[in-house]
């Protein structure tokens, strides 16, 4: 298995940068030498079938694996010796797979929960203007909402803290594609404004319209990177991998 | 006489106000109970003892340096609430990977080792605590006499419930909590200090052990044994109003230690057992309890 080195801008650094990322759950090795890199501003996403280590890979740059080994930087910064608790504080925070929306909390509190961890974030007036539906339902609880409803919110809770790489996982999935095309705008915008993201979808035809790049996942390893250019080429290889 | 179902006007009015006193104690001691489970999934046992140490916090600060209550009534519940943090910090801490069933027997433990310290030093028997001379003697209130201390205590004991639950219900603290009990790991990830959260409430649930503890000393004597003779009814209040829910646990309080008191008038043989069969019959028609969400 070849690691394919990532291809760098003009000789830029990643604004995050994983190498030979190794990931445990309890006795099971699930990621295997992992590496990928995101330049500021960029948009990645990693596909791959279930199981592949996708969400893993997620979680395990969250610092939300019980045992991890490799390295993991963030502007340079070492990110392998942060607590969990600090982790957002470099500017990176995750909207899981199941989006965790609180059912105790109001739209506004699920809302108003993540601490602003830099300047430079989305104030609610934004949001609500980017997500008018959530404005309406302010005062709902979380759960009660539609799951794009749910989705937009758990995206839209990370826009006021002020943090630069967003790690997505499945934002599309189960949802109407009236709604995805929604998300689909919403992905745009940030990129717009500069925000750095990972994704993990299988929807091609949905992560074609944001990604720059592709990482192919399968049994927890990295098998290739390619940029979205090549996707069209490289379709008969993603459908035998991830069996679309 | 004024008469209810046979029953004296103010024999009924008495024993009402006993069991709201009472349910003071239901209320204040269910809900850290309900507090410290919602987040830390710990069942603690340690809880009477806690209750226990607050009012001999109070007593041991009159007794070695004159403190009177009012200061006591502030400086014993930090004192429970920091000892407390650091049992939690040092030890309890370490049981959150494993199965709930070693927090529970960790603070049995606890529970044990602290009562026991306490029964060595001053016996089983009880020691008075005085009535604070401010709210000494009592006020008629046409149908009863009312001791101006227990009058007290129940408006405190109000004051304190409706303070913590709008602490957890309407702040930011609160929201972070309500998130934390949820997913801890997601709030984790958004950049809160989870331990930290967990400490501070393992203090709260245990200060407001403490604080009961210490309004409880002029009442009921000091006593090591008196919080292991209240827990087990805390216990059972909180198993029916539903474990985590901190307004069930509140409402539940008052409404057994009224029960409680009631049935003294109409069936007094049943009255230290009304809790337990309301109880069992809770568990078997709603698990969950009355205010509890199914798990």
């Amino acid at each position: 298995m070849s690691r394919t080195p990532p291809e760098r801008t003009n000789g830029k650094k990643p604004l995050l940068e994983v190498r030979d990322l190794d990931g445990w759950y309890g006795e099971s090795h699930v990621l295997h030498r992992v590496s990928l890199d995101l330049m500021e501003g960029e948009t990645i996403t990693l596909v791959g079938r279930n199981g592949a280590g996708k969400t893993t890979t997620l979680r395990a740059i969250m610092n939300l694996l019980p045992r991890r080994e490799g390295e993991i930087r963030i502007d340079s910064h070492d990110m392998m010796k942060v607590p969990v608790h600090r982790t957002a504080h470099h500017g990176i925070s995750y909207v899981p797979e199941e989006r965790g929306i609180f059912a105790s909390l109001s739209v506004t509190e699920n809302l108003m929960l993540p601490p602003k961890v830099a300047d430079g974030g989305m104030s609610v007036e934004e949001i609500f203007e980017l997500f008018p539906n959530l404005a309406e339902r302010r005062n709902s609880p979380g759960t009660k909402l539609s799951g794009g409803e749910q989705q937009m919110l758990a995206i839209a809770r990370i826009l006021r803290t002020g943090v630069r790489i967003i790690l997505l996982d499945e934002p599309t999935e189960g949802l109407a594609p009236v709604i995805i095309q929604r998300i689909g705008d919403v992905l745009i915008e940030l990129k717009k404004k500069g925000m750095t993201l990972l994704l993990v979808e299988q929807n091609f035809r949905f992560a074609r319209k944001v990604a720059d790049r592709f990482y192919l996942m399968e049994d927890g390893h990295i098998l290739e990177s390619f940029p979205t250019s090549q996707l069209d080429a490289k379709m008969d290889r993603l459908n035998e991998v991830v069996g679309v | 006489m004024t008469m209810i179902f046979g029953i004296a006007l103010p024999a009924l009015l008495g024993q009402l106000l006993i069991g709201f006193i009472n349910g003071s104690f239901y209320a204040l001691l269910s809900l850290g109970l309900a507090v410290i489970f919602g987040l830390l999934r710990v069942i603690n046992f340690a809880h009477g003892a806690q209750y226990m140490l607050g009012a001999f916090t109070a007593y041991l600060l009159l007794v070695h340096t004159g403190i009177g209550f009012w200061p006591a009534l502030v400086v014993a519940p930090l004192i429970v609430a920091a000892i407390s943090a650091l049992i939690e910090r040092t030890m309890l801490s370490r049981l959150y990977d494993l199965d709930h069933l070693y927090g529970l027997l960790f603070t049995f433990g606890l529970a044990l080792i602290i009562e026991g310290t306490f029964r060595w030093y001053y016996g089983a028997a009880g020691q008075p605590y005085a009535t604070p001379q401010l709210l000494s003697g009592g006020t008629n209130l046409g149908f009863m006499f009312l001791p101006n201390y227990r009058g007290f205590v129940v408006v405190a004991s109000i004051v304190i419930c409706l303070a913590v639950w709008l602490l957890i219900e309407k702040t930011r603290l609160g929201a972070y909590l309500r998130a934390a009990t949820e997913n801890p790991q997601l709030v984790q990830a958004f950049g809160v200090n989870v331990p930290l959260l967990l400490t501070l409430t393992y203090a709260l649930g245990a200060g407001l052990a403490g604080l009961a503890g210490v309004l409880a000393a002029p009442i009921y004597q000091v006593s090591p044994l008196m919080g292991s003779n209240l827990i087990i009814i805390v216990f059972a209040v909180v198993v029916i109003g539903g474990m985590g829910s901190i307004g069930g646990a509140i409402i539940t309080g008052y409404v057994l230690g009224i029960l409680e008191g009631l049935t003294k008038v109409f069936y007094p043989e049943a009255s230290n057992i009304v809790v337990f069969v309301i109880m069992a019959i809770v568990l078997m028609l709603r698990p969950a309890g009355l205010f509890g969400k199914e798990i």
